[in-house]
């Protein structure tokens, strides 16, 4: 428990620069102008709304296997502690991530669930991480469950990884922008989405982390009244 | 004894183990042919060639789960703890990987055989399909041997490893299944030697890992 982790998790301005970018986000996203697109239409807008899970989702997937390797490396409860909870908030975001979609899917698509690369993408991920919690669940002790989670998690981010990258190979894609789909940057000559786009970036990456941290310092302190 | 003559003596020995307790390859043959049986009950016959091949396939998958989930499991406490105090972990998983493809590679072929008879084959390029067949062996064995090797230190709970090895199979089955549709439909080799190179790193991905990986399994 370094007192480094500490001060960044404790520190507000980050915090303030989520709420802030988000409130734009909800604000912008809803009423601000967006290019006529023929059939996307104003469903447009869930670019700002479920493209932006992904972003957080891979943030959070990162930080699990940046932890896992720390973990393994140093033997610090805490690091897998961060670990495990970045995988919890990545699960979150993920579901997040495929509502928004297979609302907006049914939508432009007329199907919620199609054979789309990013989609089958999705679903791998989704069965990893769910099979890295049954295996943690599965395990009492506390430093082999973390010893085990750890290797499960590397081995497991480098073939979803592998998966992510490979899977497009396989047949296009029906996401916009891809597989010979108009996208969004082609239409948008103003760049106004995008000026939404990225801080909506920034603003759920930054919250994802930090309900991560605070799920870390609930963890941390249930641990501290079990104990006494 | 150098890294590469400890490797190959625990295949030996694994392979000696083996071969005293024949019941379990026996089971294992058993289990490919009422797989095999079963589908050929279920299907009567199969005119499409990409079901012939996604069929094999998953007939295979749980072959494989089911031959390599025990590779840890049935191991004494004694005989793991005398790897732990002789060898280096690294050997330990090497020669497991190893000794699994081994058998998944025999065991695949004989499942190939016996399901291309049952089923009327409709492979073009066996030669092709075969070489599919021995990188399909060698992904499904080396994923599957660390995912047992994670198991049997969680709660040597055989499920586990079908929970947590099939959606790490997941970007292998794809490919080996485009490499092998291809071999089914006789596409030249130049259209299929991407897929055999991507085949062949991933494979060697999956190895390379289970050797950094599995010391930290290990230790305890």
């Amino acid at each position: 428990m370094t007192t480094k982790n500490n001060s960044i998790s404790r520190s507000w301005w980050w915090k303030i620069l989520a709420i802030v970018m988000l409130v734009y986000t909800f604000i912008m996203g809803f009423l601000g102008p967006v290019p006529a697109m023929p059939i996307i239409n104003e469903s447009i807008r869930n670019l700002y709304f479920h493209v932006t899970m992904w972003m957080a989702m891979i943030t959070l997937m990162f930080v699990n296997v940046i932890y896992s390797l720390k973990y393994l490396s140093s033997g610090k409860l805490y690091h897998d502690l961060v670990g495990e909870e970045s995988a919890r908030m990545a699960m979150v975001f993920a579901s997040a991530g495929l509502i928004t979609g297979m609302i907006w899917a049914n939508f432009t698509w007329g199907a919620p669930w199609v054979n789309d690369p990013q989609l089958n993408g999705t679903a791998a991920t989704m069965l990893i991480y769910a099979a890295y919690f049954i295996l943690r669940n599965a395990i009492t002790d506390e430093i082999k469950r973390a010893r085990i989670g750890s290797v499960y998690g590397i081995f497991a981010f480098v073939m979803m990884f592998v998966f992510i990258m490979i899977i497009p190979k396989m047949n296009d894609s029906l996401h916009p922008g891809k597989g010979g789909n108009p996208g969004f940057n082609k239409y948008d000559l103003d760049s106004n989405m995008r000026m939404v786009f990225y801080p909506a970036v920034i603003g759920w990456t930054l919250f994802g982390v930090w309900m991560m941290s605070l799920r870390v310092r609930l963890r941390k302190i249930e641990e501290k009244i079990h104990n006494a | 004894m150098n890294f590469g003559s400890q490797v190959l003596t625990l295949i030996k020995l694994e392979a000696k183990l083996e071969w005293k307790n024949r019941q379990a390859v026996t089971s294992l043959l058993v289990y490919s042919l009422a797989s095999i049986y079963i589908s050929y009950l279920s299907f009567r016959q199969v005119l499409d060639p990409v079901t012939w091949n996604a069929l094999f396939w998953i007939i295979m998958l749980f072959a494989g789960t089911n031959a390599i989930a025990k590779s840890f499991i049935q191991e004494s406490k004694g005989l793991q703890f005398f790897y732990y105090s002789m060898l280096p972990p690294q050997a330990v998983i090497l020669s497991k990987i190893f000794y699994n493809i081994l058998l998944l590679g025999v065991l695949g072929g004989i499942n190939f055989f016996i399901y291309s008879m049952i089923f009327q084959s409709p492979v073009q390029n066996n030669e092709q399909y075969l070489l599919g067949l021995l990188l399909g062996s060698i992904g499904l064995s080396s994923t599957l041997t660390l995912v047992a090797g994670i198991v049997s230190k969680a709660n040597n709970n055989a499920a586990l490893v079908a929970i947590l090895g099939f959606p790490l199979l997941f970007p292998l089955l794809l490919m080996i299944i485009r490499f092998t549709g291809n071999a089914i439909n006789g596409y030249s080799w130049a259209i299929n030697q991407s897929w055999c190179g991507l085949l062949l790193l991933l494979n060697g991905i999956i190895i390379i890992l289970s050797y950094l990986l599995f010391p930290y399994l290990w230790r305890e």
